[in-house]
């Protein structure tokens, strides 16, 4: 039978507020175990939640980034259930009335089609804290530094009918949020974390089939692969005539397989109600339009741009705008060599491939924008070869000079890179290379004239290695004058 | 000395008849010599009592005392306090020292006062009668066979045995008034959000409201203006300004309209309660008052939506009580869910445990529409029923309970009777009205209450009209036999 895949996404976002969404406690990541707790986040008797603006501020960005309806009177509910690192008892989350309603992104398709996601709707809610299972001699720690951090978390319609299709749309939601700076985007710590629903149903069924849910998959390869792992196993199961049992899963990345983790004997009744301790929060158009007023160019808009008003290819103008502080990069380059292409060919190749290389990101690079953007002014102007180029470059990325674009000019003179064109000192220079090497001179004009241009060679080789950063170009020409003059 | 309200004490400090040191002490040997009687006070802080009132009588020697430097009082033991045992009246909360202090106990240390320790009270306070508590019943000065009302009932008998002039209580459903009337006190709730609740151990978020405890209408109104105000940690507090309650108290009633709802006076109240409050409503008139008969229409559906509202609520925030960060924890737990079930097995009551039970029932999937949405569907009724009223009269009048005190144990094993304790009292709290009980009679010995209710943040007219009955009058002064 030919199957159907149908894949829904839910994804947490951690809000980068420098406060948690309740309480004025850091959201700052990596600090000892419990000392960004305060005693809201402790949940101890008698404290109560005050809501952080700033979490509405960029959840509200959010809603409006993904063209969605904004929720202007939104609520806070409590979820009621037991664990040791969800200290009240209670998640508050938004049950019935989310900050963000429907709305949709475009991803692209590797055919270079765009396929629309519908989003159902994205809420605010506050993280639990970390148990911790090690070290405390078969007892279990607990960690509330995250306990309280803001979270959006971003409900997909099951609109995405492949692995790819719900990486690209995970792909595509961290350039969003990453775009909006209301997430550092960092997976690795746990800034974002995705739920895939995955099920099956006979092509051309109307019905789904049964669904699982893949928790807490956190990188944009996992997603595609726990995805692959959960149709594939489904698949055997389905053609075998069994049936899905609804549950929740775990992707082992290790053995590349999902499975069920600790069943729970019956479902979770989470008792939800509105919190009384918070007030609904109303918000007017004024406050929405003042916040779209923030909004920054998003990366649709952008590639749209490069592409159209810059000439770069789709998919340069794809790669360039995915991650924002990439696109940043590569614009402050481009304005600075007034040359979007070659700034897209120096940042797809050198700068790629020194982060790759270094597997670091843009952010890291030793060498700055105005940096890059001084080496494409000094092309331009032929100052410098493109050998001498890459020579600057790299001894940046090694860390020498100091972070300005002026240390791009002390590199050039101290490496002795600048490029001579000035034809009289090139012609003395091959007159030289000529007088010292008159073998070779003999040996080039007994040369057929049709295999001159490659027995050139040589002398270019040795002009080059008697004065540095000649002009390439020039000691072509000089060199074919004076050896025509000589025969 | 004992005898003396907050406002006589203001003076007589003033005055240098004593320095709080002395009455400080002087109350102290009192609460050492007759609360194991009352068993009113859970912690007595005696030597940060002292240190206080040391350094009251210091800022009045340096010449910077205000109103409330050195007078002594104390505090529910629902009141978070900085390094002192908080523990609500229960075993769950038997070790928990509080690491800071609630909104309310910051704003009596800031203005000066002396906190003599820490007061009795239903466990959580959930109970009408301050039996539930952990560290035992609490005994009414009028008559230690009965119950001092609750669950701020440990702050009524305390302020009703001369302990203290004036106690700090939260009123849920009644917890304040009821227990001043049973033990012959003013009793005032004021409007939901006109004071913090910023650590406050939580029973019903959206119920909960404190207030105080004190022997004068003029001290309520004293303790209200250093309780109310706006506070940006409790999102429910209303930016609402203060006016000086004081100012307005000998305001003349000439004129007031005064609402007697018929429901609240009922066949089956007995003939010397309505007595009592009758004669009260007469006095009114006589100050001036004009009185008409209204009808608050949902009033029977107030003790119903409250017991799903409340223990809903509090299904919730006792969920913190897991044995896992603080409180009481089960011994040689096996497993997490071992930790759980023993610590609050163990470290609950059965009235706390019967709350959480039925609130997480109605809260349960199916059932919410049922119970929870409808009882919040009912609290609009209710608030619009006083809402009406309001357009028709300036304060609303009732009897607080439907009888005098009752006996220890009477009524233990019937919590029905018990929840009907609160019928006159528990509607203001769905509303989140403000609302008083001032003596105003006597039965078989035991002092009635007279409920005055007010409009939202109506406070002044509430104390107002109050003072100038108990200008007329004396039951306000009136001490149990064994007191005087």
């Amino acid at each position: 039978m030919e199957w159907e895949v149908v894949i829904g996404l839910e994804i947490h976002a951690q809000l980068a507020t420098q406060s948690k969404i309740f309480s004025g406690a850091s959201t700052a990541y990596g600090a000892d175990a419990n000392t960004q707790a305060c005693a809201v986040d402790l949940g101890l008797p008698g404290v109560l939640p005050v809501f952080n603006e700033e979490a509405l501020r960029m959840a509200v960005k959010f809603g409006l980034a993904i063209d969605a309806e904004i929720g202007k009177k939104s609520v806070f509910d409590r979820k009621n259930y037991f664990y040791p690192d969800l200290p009240k008892g209670y998640q508050t989350t938004q049950l019935h009335h989310p900050i963000v309603g429907i709305g949709h992104i475009d991803i692209e398709l590797d055919d270079g089609t765009t396929k629309r996601i519908n989003v159902t709707r994205a809420h605010l809610e506050e993280d639990a804290g970390k148990s911790v299972h090690e070290g405390f001699d078969g007892m279990s720690g607990i960690d509330l530094n995250r306990a309280g951090t803001p979270l959006i978390e971003i409900v997909s319609e099951p609109e995405m009918r492949s692995a790819k299709e719900a990486a690209a749309y995970f792909r595509k939601m961290h350039s969003i949020v990453t775009y909006l700076g209301i997430c550092d985007g960092d997976l690795s710590q746990g800034s974002m974390r995705c739920d895939c629903n995955v099920s099956l149903r006979p092509k051309g069924q109307e019905e789904f089939g049964t669904r699982t849910e893949i928790k807490n998959v956190n990188s944009f390869r996992n997603v595609e692969r726990a995805i692959e792992a959960e149709i594939a196993r489904q698949m055997d199961i389905l053609e075998d005539g069994g049936s899905i049992v609804q549950e929740t899963r775990l992707y082992d990345a290790d053995k590349n397989e999902t499975r069920a983790m600790r069943s729970k004997e019956v479902a979770n009744d989470y008792r939800y109600f509105p919190c009384p301790d918070l007030l609904p929060v109303i918000i007017d158009d004024n406050y929405i339009e003042a916040v779209r007023s923030t909004l920054p160019e998003l990366p649709d808009a952008k590639r749209a741009r490069f592409v159209k008003d810059h000439g770069l290819s789709t998919v340069d103008a794809a790669v360039l705008a995915s991650d924002r502080s990439l696109a940043d990069y590569f614009e402050t380059v481009a304005h600075a060599a007034n040359d979007y292409k070659l700034a897209a060919n120096w940042v797809q190749g050198d700068v790629s491939a020194a982060l790759n290389r270094l597997e670091i990101g843009i952010a890291q690079l030793p060498v700055s924008a105005e940096q890059l953007g001084r080496i494409l002014q000094l092309i331009k102007d032929n100052t410098l070869n493109n050998g001498g180029a890459k020579e600057v470059f790299n001894a940046l990325l090694e860390g020498k000079g100091d972070d300005t674009a002026a240390s791009v000019d002390a590199l050039v003179d101290s490496l002795g890179l600048k490029q001579v064109s000035d034809t009289g000192a090139i012609e003395a220079i091959v007159a030289q290379v000529l007088a010292d090497n008159p073998k070779l001179v003999e040996g080039y004009l007994n040369t057929p004239e049709d295999k001159r241009a490659k027995a050139i060679g040589p002398f270019i080789g040795l002009t080059r290695k008697a004065a540095k950063g000649v002009n390439p170009q020039v000691v072509m020409d000089v060199l074919k004058k004076k050896l025509s003059e000589l025969g | 000395m004992y005898n003396k309200t907050i406002a006589d004490i203001a003076r007589d400090l003033n005055a240098g008849e004593y320095s709080s040191v002395e009455l400080t002490q002087s109350l102290l040997d009192r609460v050492e010599q007759l609360d194991s009687t009352y068993n009113s006070f859970i912690t007595v802080t005696k030597e940060q009592a002292l240190a206080q009132a040391k350094a009251a009588d210091e800022r009045r020697a340096a010449g910077n005392a205000e109103l409330w430097t050195g007078i002594p009082i104390a505090h529910k033991d629902i009141f978070c306090t900085n390094g002192v045992l908080t523990s609500c009246g229960s075993k769950m909360l038997s070790n928990f020292v509080a690491p800071y202090d609630a909104t309310v106990i910051d704003k009596f240390n800031q203005a000066g006062a002396v906190s003599l320790g820490k007061l009795n009270m239903d466990e959580f306070a959930m109970g009408s009668s301050n039996e539930s508590s952990f560290y035992g019943a609490v005994a009414n000065p009028w008559n230690t066979d009965c119950v001092p009302g609750g669950s701020s009932g440990g702050s009524a008998a305390a302020v009703a045995a001369r302990l203290v002039p004036g106690a700090t209580a939260t009123d849920t459903g009644g917890s304040i008034r009821q227990p001043a009337a049973f033990c012959g006190l003013t009793g005032l709730k004021p409007t939901y959000g006109r004071i913090s609740r910023w650590g406050m151990v939580a029973f019903a978020s959206s119920l909960d409201q404190a207030g105080s405890m004190t022997r004068s209408a003029e001290d309520a109104a004293l303790m209200l203006q250093v309780m109310a105000g706006f506070d940006a940690k409790d999102s429910t507090c209303v930016d609402q300004p203060v006016p000086d309650y004081s100012a307005t108290l000998e305001q003349d009633l000439t004129g007031l309209t005064i609402g007697l709802p018929k429901e609240y006076f009922r066949d089956d109240l007995s003939a010397d309660m309505q007595q009592q409050v009758r004669n009260a409503i007469a006095e009114y008139e006589k100050l001036g008052a004009k009185v008409k008969e209204i009808s608050l229409p949902n009033t029977h559906l107030a003790i119903p939506a409250y017991y799903i509202v409340a223990p809903a609520e509090c299904s919730a925030n006792l969920s913190r009580m897991d044995g896992v960060r603080f409180g009481y924890r089960c011994d040689d737990p096996q497993d997490i869910n071992d930790l759980y079930k023993r610590s609050r097995g163990e470290g609950f009551g059965n009235e706390v445990k019967r709350r959480i039970m039925v609130g997480a029932y109605a809260l349960s999937a199916g059932f919410y529409d049922a119970y929870y949405k409808k009882a919040q569907q009912v609290r609009r009724l209710i608030k619009n029923d006083f809402v009406e009223a309001f357009k028709e009269v300036d304060i609303i009048m009732s009897p607080t309970t439907p009888s005098p005190a009752f006996k220890r144990g009477e009524k233990t094993s019937d919590p029905v009777a018990m929840y009907l304790e609160d019928i006159f009292t528990i509607a203001l709290n769905l509303a989140g009205l403000p609302g008083m009980s001032i003596p105003c009679g006597q039965v078989n010995n035991l002092p009635v209450g007279l409920q005055l209710i007010g409009n939202y943040f109506d406070e002044a007219r509430l104390l107002n009209a109050a003072h100038k009955f108990q200008q007329a009058t004396d039951w306000h002064q009136q001490a149990p036999a064994d007191i005087a």
